[in-house]
């Protein structure tokens, strides 16, 4: 039994304007106080380098919101981007170096094969043991970072070519390709949930599995393709990393890992399950762009903004409480 | 016999815009068994609230307690002083601690710095259980405790809490017929001890069995207060009502298409050699005491687990089940006992409930899923169960007992099944909603779907089924008709 229970859903438009709400609100608050208050806010300059650091972060939070609206979590999404990216490098570096654009190409189709690859296996034992994800995405995490610091001896794969770099600092019709590759995904993820079966499924299975497997729905195969779906955004989030900064090493973006839970409790999914949403997240993750950046401009430590999101949640978590209460 | 324990006059209560209470009046004798009665929603549980402290009235009650002076309301404190406890129906108990913690945990409350000692709750406990005269053992931990044992351990809570006027809180509910015999002698023992107790329940057969008196409350108002001496389950449910209520068995519809056979279908350990065969638009009775292999042989007939032995056909082909998706595409549907846990997923829309079953069809013309689509499947399966629905967008947990069955049956009927087991399908739902569920349920059948009822109320069955299976210890025991057999020696025969 949830005892927090945000008892209305999707499906509706409208029925998760409160949360959208909430999060275009702290958005524009946050927004319009840095740009009164922090030097050089609104440069062209500023404002491209929030849209190239939000698509890290935000593409794991992605990874992390599907599992937390099935009810569960997973732990692995920075080490399953870690050894998407490793994939991705060794391969370009050492197999596929001289098939140009192509072997890019190839690189990353099986960079997001070995991430997908890790959610599958996390899914599987999940649907088949029963166990409970954290439990499973734990053990997952742990082996995928052990594994990569074996093969890499705890070194990391430098240098790219410059076609794959653009993936980290191009632009197209004026977008940072991060942030296009973030945008396109978001969607993505949001018609996922909300128009097709397994969408739906995950949210029902979320609120209560055994329900719903007496419904006639396949639990397990649903699991099985949310945790996929989690390693698949995870090793996109991988591929940008490792675009960005043109390198790649075990632990790299390690820190986010509990980030991405906050951004999802943040945009006002349930901690029990069967609730959360895309669009409030994507707010989320623009105000806590606009308030990391912002400090730093200010000249407050990047620990600050952290100890700041930190403050943010359970402020935004208390305003929250009265109106579930309510409703 | 005659004094009075608690009496209370002119209660009002008012939430927002509804009258909720209406100018009660309300009088409890020592030492009797009452019931208080009414539909979902006629104003019980405020009551009840009012009467132990949590809710206070609106100005111009009065209670007053045998010779003590009269108060304008009750506070928690002055509740606690008179001994008035509830017994509510989720018995807030503490799984995770022993019987004996649970029953002296009031003393804790009482003085919390106090230092716990085991040996003493133990002891402390022990003596009421003894009093009590009920199997518990104080060290076995309350999770591990059918419903039926932790019921005994919340009354024996309030008993070590000195309670003198006991609520109790649709009691009997999910406890099989045995246990309830068992909780109305204690019912009965408590009463010879001088505590007055409040029955609230929707059997109303146990009503009439346990209470000497009883009290109806509809919409808020008193409808009055009655001796139980000479009332009829009809005449107490035409109180709660307000209207009349048919109480005749169903005419059997003389079906001879077989739509289901079971051939010495056996699951071990569960039930054995059962045979039996479902005709079409035909309404099926399957009953027997809770643990004589109903409910396991309905996962069976779902595919929710697999037989061990025997045979299944459907229209006289062989039928194998792997799953429930298999049953369901067989036109096999199942209304589950535990709607709260398995019927339907709670904290999701009334909209999502409805829909949950056929997704599949639902994606079909476009490949994706609609909201559109979603709102006018729900809309209609609402108006066509008549269910009462302010916002199909809020979440099924919202709507009352009655309405939620109503929902599982629509997301069922959505399937277009031609078998329907509905196990239980009246548990939690109030006298008048019930009526409701089984005219949608005869006339299901009346259209040709085959329906197997399982339940433990020997009226509903009596007066619902063209032909009625008993079940015990697993094994098929009779095979009757209403309509040659009265509803009294289907009781017998059931508790045999």
């Amino acid at each position: 039994m949830s005892a927090v229970s945000a008892p209305r859903r999707a499906f509706r438009p409208g029925a998760e304007s409160l949360e959208i709400g909430i999060m275009a609100l702290l958005l524009v608050v946050s927004f319009a106080f840095f740009a009164l208050m922090a030097p050089g806010f609104l440069s062209a300059v500023n404002v491209r380098s929030m849209a190239v650091q939000l698509p890290e972060l935000g593409l794991l939070s992605l990874a992390m919101l599907v599992p937390i609206i099935s009810g569960g979590l997973n732990l692995a999404v920075t080490f399953t981007a870690n050894i998407a990216g490793l994939t991705t490098a060794w391969l370009v570096q050492n197999a596929l170096g001289d098939a140009g654009v192509i072997g890019i190409v190839a690189g990353i189709g099986a960079g997001l094969a070995v991430g997908s690859a890790a959610g599958l296996l996390i899914g599987v034992i999940v649907a088949r043991v029963g166990a409970h994800p954290i439990l499973v995405s734990l053990g997952a995490m742990i082996f995928l970072q052990g594994l990569g610091e074996f093969l890499t001896r705890g070194g990391g794969i430098s240098g790219m070519p410059a076609g794959f770099q653009w993936l980290g600092s191009g632009s197209l019709i004026g977008i940072p390709v991060p942030m296009l590759i973030f945008l396109l995904s978001a969607g993505g993820l949001a018609y996922f949930m909300q128009f097709t079966r397994t969408g739906f499924s995950i949210h029902m299975i979320g609120s209560n599995l055994r329900a719903t497997e007496y419904s006639g729905i396949n639990v397990r195969r649903v699991l099985i393709v949310l945790y996929t779906l989690s390693g698949l955004l995870a090793a996109i989030a991988g591929m940008v990393m490792l675009a960005r900064f043109n390198s790649v090493r075990v632990g790299h973006g390690e820190s986010y890992l509990l980030i991405t839970v906050l951004a999802c409790f943040l945009a006002g999914a349930n901690p029990f399950g069967g609730f959360g949403r895309v669009l409030p997240l994507v707010l989320g993750l623009m105000s806590l762009q606009v308030i990391a950046s912002g400090m730093n401009l200010m000249g407050a430590s990047q620990h600050l903004a952290t100890a700041v999101w930190g403050a943010f949640l359970i402020v935004v978590m208390t305003l929250r409480m009265p109106f579930l209460k309510r409703s | 016999m005659d004094d009075i324990a608690l009496r209370a006059e002119g209660v009002s209560k008012v939430f927002g815009q509804s009258r909720v209470l209406d100018d009660v009046s309300f009088e409890l004798r020592r030492g009797e068994v009452l019931c208080l009665a009414g539909e979902n929603g006629c104003g019980k549980s405020t009551l009840i609230k009012i009467l132990n402290g949590v809710y206070t009235p609106e100005a111009g009650a009065t209670f007053s307690f045998g010779n003590a002076t009269a108060v304008s309301r009750i506070t928690p404190h002055d509740a606690r002083a008179l001994g008035i406890h509830v017994i509510w129906q989720d018995l807030a108990l503490f799984p995770h601690l022993s019987v004996a913690e649970n029953i002296v945990f009031d003393d804790y409350v009482a003085s919390p710095w106090r230092p716990l000692s085991r040996r003493a709750a133990r002891r402390a406990a022990r003596e009421v259980i003894e009093r009590l005269g009920v199997p518990l053992d104080p060290d076995t931990r309350v999770e591990d405790l059918s419903i039926a044992r932790r019921q005994l351990v919340a009354i024996c809570r309030v008993l070590r809490a000195g309670a003198r006027i006991v609520f109790m809180d649709e009691p009997t509910a999910s406890l099989t017929r045995n246990e309830v015999q068992t909780l109305l002698e204690i019912t009965r023992s408590l009463s010879a001890q001088g505590i007055s107790i409040v029955f609230v329940s929707h059997r109303l057969s146990e009503v009439l069995a346990v209470c000497q008196r009883v009290t109806v409350l509809r919409n808020g108002a008193l409808v009055g207060t009655y001796s139980t001496e000479g009332m009829t389950q009809t005449r107490l449910s035409q109180l709660m009502t307000g209207h009349e209520l048919a109480l005749t068995p169903r005419e059997p519809n003389g079906a001879v298409e077989p739509v289901l056979e079971l051939r010495n279908l056996s699951r071990t350990g569960e039930f054995e050699n059962v045979s039996l065969t479902l005709h079409r638009g035909e309404i099926l009775g399957l009953t027997g005491l809770l643990g004589a292999g109903r409910t396991e042989l309905a996962h069976v007939l779902f595919g929710m687990t697999r037989p061990t032995g025997g045979e299944l056909l459907k229209n006289g082909k062989p039928l194998t089940l792997r799953s429930n998706r298999d049953a369901i595409r067989h036109g096999i549907a199942y209304v589950s006992e535990d709607r709260l846990n398995l019927g339907l997923v709670q904290n999701q829309s009334i909209i999502m409930n409805t829909a949950v079953t056929v997704l599949d069809e639902l994606e079909k013309p476009r490949g994706f899923l609609s909201p559109r689509r979603l709102r006018e499947l729900t809309t209609e399966w609402i108006q066509r169960l008549g269910t009462k629905v302010n916002d199909a967008e809020l979440a099924v947990s919202s709507l009352s007992g009655g309405n939620q069955q109503r929902i599982v049956l629509a997301k069922w009927l959505a399937t277009k099944p031609d078998v329907l087991i509905l196990d239980c399908p009246t548990v939690g739902v109030d006298v008048g909603a019930k009526a409701g569920i089984f005219d949608i349920i005869r006339t299901l059948a009346d259209q040709g779907m085959s329906i197997i009822l399982i339940s433990d109320e020997a009226s509903e069955i009596w007066m619902n089924s063209d032909r009625v299976v008993v079940l015990k210890a697993g094994r098929i025991s009779r095979e009757l008709t209403p309509t040659t057999t009265t509803e009294a020696s289907l009781e017998e025969i059931i508790n045999a």
